[in-house]
């Protein structure tokens, strides 16, 4: 197990490094740079003002060269400066990475909890209203666009209902502190996190709902029948465990999305991520922040596809002895 | 008779006795506004965008305010004269005035701030400053300029965001760009700088020792930082924001909202950037060089329509290079309105076969989206084909400046005077690939260039008027861009914030006079 791991984690190395001259070079192919447009929102800008601006940055230089440096700094865990912020990306990231955390691993607990409950409840009530009612939610979920989803839980809930806060992270200017300020990051974190769980409950409770039927219509399932076993245990020990493999592998997916932080979601409901981040990054060309989220995220997935796969030889031991 | 006299004498009372309640300022509360985009940084010295412009416009002070005339009034100065022969303006700066660290302000940071620091740093301000011979300070309260020759709008270049005072103990001898003092911006202004949360909000608090006796009112500010324009709208009917500067929201939510109980705006506050709307038409080569396609282009446009249906009516349709609450506008040129009949004729006489025109919209939302399609419409309608051109805001700088369009929108400041804002539009010498903000038509008419030159040194607003009555005839004549609407951008608050608008830049200084009518 530990070669396996080893020899995943050099290509993992590799495949991180081809991924960051790829970024590199796809954004510096987009036309515009991040002087013009630092300059435009300066509302005027002569030549020596564009002048220090690129020189300041760089990118006056050999675009092999500019490639060369920053593939320096990245390895040596430098993500370069934020032209636009004036700060290190690294501390850009690392400000927002709390918020982004927070809001996608709870839409990563809610969509696993919700989705697979109720996909196993709608396998095992199948063709009774219930599953029907979770069959039509999770086409619903799925269908649904996500910016339209949280503009509408916004007006609902914030502007007509007045429940819940309809954007932003916490009450600013409240200054609450312990348990009062947990109460109201939750509360600021229900719209978001629910709308951008979504999604993937939708997908949770299709593929297990699928793969629950599937599974239980195969041999061992026939054997433990007939050995007697109660139909829990028969469900809980052989069907589900077998039926969660693609919903492991699904879940390692969203997993390695976590910390490149949700763009429409945080855009919408203003919550202060990575995501937003990169997006206003994307349209200020602030290169080195584009980048900076690209490594992270990247950096993410390859990490999270390698527990996928050991979470696969723990569940399925068939995969590990096969290796 | 008597009782009507005393019901009109009651009512007197109650009005006088309303407006006196109005008129006497509360101190106290705190005000949340909308900022969007998230400034970069707020140094004023370095950074000149809007939203920086915005929040540091309370941190920072100039030497000058003007009020919705573009007449200047005190700030840090509380006096000046100009000389007869227009070369020397001296100015007395304000007693007591300390910097938000508690040093004292005085003339030696004037010289600094606009000698050595905005001449290194401020693009639009450097343009300016080649008139300026000297500037010295006799003494720690008086500052005088001496300059080359006379300069029309001199005094119309002392505001916040053109010559922000820099604290000269904090920045002389550093690096500007990387002075760590940037984070935490010290100014004279009426609220000092107290945290910036990324992503969230930006917080200033009252200068309890501004030199003017119990100003500011407000207790603090929050500036929040909402991304989405519907987040926005919805921040403000939720009672959460009390201020949305204008282009804050999308034309279409701005009925809705200032629908509301207790909501009101203004369009007043931008007299001194008069946002003026056009679009380029690419001179350079391809068929808009052709004035008689120029002239069809321009009366093809139903440009009533689009500020009715596009701005709800905010705008004035401009009449030519120079906005209407610009100095020296002249209302008199030449007829450039809506005829789509007259469009037809002079596109019948140029040399139009049909080429699509690509037209590059401004990406800044959904109302310059909408107005670019209703142009093609407007142009398709008198024969003249035509295509809408995506970007974003990089790709469309870099088409601009790359002179890769046909017609192109754009809007420019004006910075209340011709010489400041409008020849560089249309000035050859201001011809150069690379920046979509100078002469990007590529207009050139040799006295237009003079008539421009000549204006901007005279000492009398006479002699100015005249010359840049003769200029703006002859460029509205030539056409080298479509003249669109002079843009009115509402500001909308709730009406118990009194006076967030007092100056020619608005919501920009305004804070410092602004107050809260709240138990």
């Amino acid at each position: 197990m530990l070669g396996f791991i080893a020899a995943r984690l050099v290509k993992a190395v590799f495949i991180l490094l081809a991924i960051l001259v790829l970024n590199f070079v796809l954004i510096h192919a987009a036309p515009g740079d991040p002087a013009a447009v630092m300059a435009g929102e300066a509302g005027a800008a002569d030549e020596k003002f564009l002048q220090d601006l690129r020189e300041r940055f760089g990118l006056d230089q050999p675009f092999t060269l500019q490639l060369w440096n920053y593939m320096k700094g990245a390895i040596q865990l430098d993500l370069g400066f934020s032209y636009r912020r004036q700060m290190p990306v690294a501390e850009l990231i690392w400000d927002r990475l709390p918020a982004t955390l927070l809001l996608t691993a709870t839409a990563f607990v809610i969509s696993i909890v919700i989705g697979v409950a109720a996909g196993v409840l709608a396998a095992q009530t199948q063709g009774t209203w219930w599953d029907t009612l979770i069959s039509s939610l999770a086409l619903l979920f799925y269908a649904t666009p996500l910016f339209w989803v949280a503009l509408m839980a916004s007006l609902l809930f914030s502007v007509v209902l007045g429940w819940l806060p309809g954007f932003g992270y916490q009450t600013i200017g409240a200054n609450y502190t312990g348990i009062d300020r947990v109460l109201d990051i939750g509360k600021h974190l229900i719209l978001p996190a629910t709308t951008l769980g979504l999604f993937f409950t939708a997908i949770y409770m299709r593929m297990t709902r699928a793969s629950m039927l599937e599974v239980s219509r195969l041999d061992f399932v026939k054997t433990a029948r007939a050995k007697g076993l109660r139909n829990s245990v028969i469900q809980r020990r052989h069907v589900l465990r077998n039926a969660l493999l693609p919903v492991i592998t699904l879940a390692g997916l969203q997993a390695g999305q976590i910390v490149g932080g949700a763009v429409l979601t945080e855009t919408v409901f203003a919550w202060p991520g990575i995501g937003r981040l990169m997006f206003e990054a994307i349209s200020q060309r602030d290169y080195n922040v584009i980048l900076g989220v690209f490594f992270i995220s990247a950096a993410m997935v390859l990490l999270f596809n390698l527990i996928t796969d050991i979470l696969y030889g723990i569940v399925d031991p068939r995969i590990r002895l096969t290796k | 008779m008597k009782t009507f006299q005393y019901l009109t004498t009651a009512a007197a009372i109650a009005i006088a006795s309303s407006l006196a309640a109005q008129e006497t300022p509360k101190s106290g509360g705190t005000l949340n506004a909308v900022i969007q985009p998230e400034p970069p940084g707020l140094m004023l010295g370095l950074i000149q965008n809007g939203p920086t412009q915005m929040v540091a416009g309370q941190i920072y002070e100039s030497l000058l305010r003007y009020d919705k005339n573009l007449d200047p009034m005190p700030s840090l100065a509380k006096e000046w004269t100009k000389s007869e022969d227009g070369l020397t303006y001296t100015f007395t700066l304000q007693d007591d005035v300390v910097w938000h660290d508690g040093e004292p302000f005085t003339s030696a940071d004037v010289v600094f701030s606009v000698d050595v620091f905005l001449r290194e740093t401020h693009a639009r301000l450097r343009a300016s400053l080649v008139h300026v011979e000297s500037i010295e300070a006799p003494d720690d309260k008086t500052v005088v300029f001496t300059l080359k020759q006379p300069f029309g709008p001199f005094l119309g270049i002392f505001e916040a965001g053109t010559m922000p005072m820099i604290p000269k103990h904090i920045y002389e001898g550093t690096d500007y760009a990387n002075n760590p003092a940037n984070n935490t911006p010290i100014g004279t202004g009426p609220f000092k700088f107290e945290e910036w949360e990324r992503g969230s909000y930006i917080h200033l608090v009252k200068n309890e020792d501004y030199y003017m006796e119990g100003k500011p009112y407000l207790d603090e500010i929050y500036y929040q930082v909402i991304p989405d324009a519907a987040s926005r709208s919805v921040a403000f009917e939720t009672g959460q924001v009390d201020l949305l500067p204008g282009g804050s929201v999308e034309n279409f939510d701005i009925p809705r909202l200032t629908a509301m109980d207790n909501v009101c705006f203004t369009n007043d506050g931008w007299e001194f950037f008069g946002p003026h709307s056009w679009m380029w038409m690419n001179m350079h080569e391809g068929p808009m060089m052709d004035k008689n396609l120029r002239k069809a282009v321009m009366h093809a446009m139903d440009r009533e329509f689009a500020r009715d249906a596009l701005w709800n009516g905010n705008g004035t349709v401009a009449k030519g290079p120079v906005s209407s609450v610009t100095r020296f506008h002249e209302p008199n040129t030449p007829d450039i309105s809506f005829d789509p009949e007259k469009a037809r004729e002079y596109l019948a006489q140029s040399d139009y076969d049909g080429e699509t025109l690509q037209i590059l919209p401004l990406p800044y939302g959904e109302t310059w989206q909408r107005w670019a399609e209703a142009v093609r419409q407007n142009l398709s309608e008198v024969g003249i084909n035509s295509e809408l051109v995506a970007t974003d805001v990089a790709g469309w700088n870099q088409r601009t400046g790359d002179w890769d369009f046909d017609l192109a929108f754009t809007y420019l400041y004006q910075y209340g005077d011709p010489a400041l804002g409008v020849a560089r539009t249309y000035v050859s010498s201001n011809i150069a690939k690379g920046s979509p903000w100078n002469n990007v038509s590529g207009y050139v008419n040799a006295e237009v260039d003079s008539l421009f030159a000549e204006a901007a040194v005279q000492a009398s607003d006479e002699a100015r008027q005249e010359l840049y009555t003769q200029v703006q005839n002859i460029v509205v004549d030539d056409v080298p861009v479509a003249w669109m609407l002079e843009l009115q951008f509402p500001t909308i608050y709730r009406c118990d914030l009194k006076n967030p608008v007092s100056t020619a830049i608005g919501v920009n200084d305004g804070m410092r006079d602004a107050w809260l009518d709240r138990e």
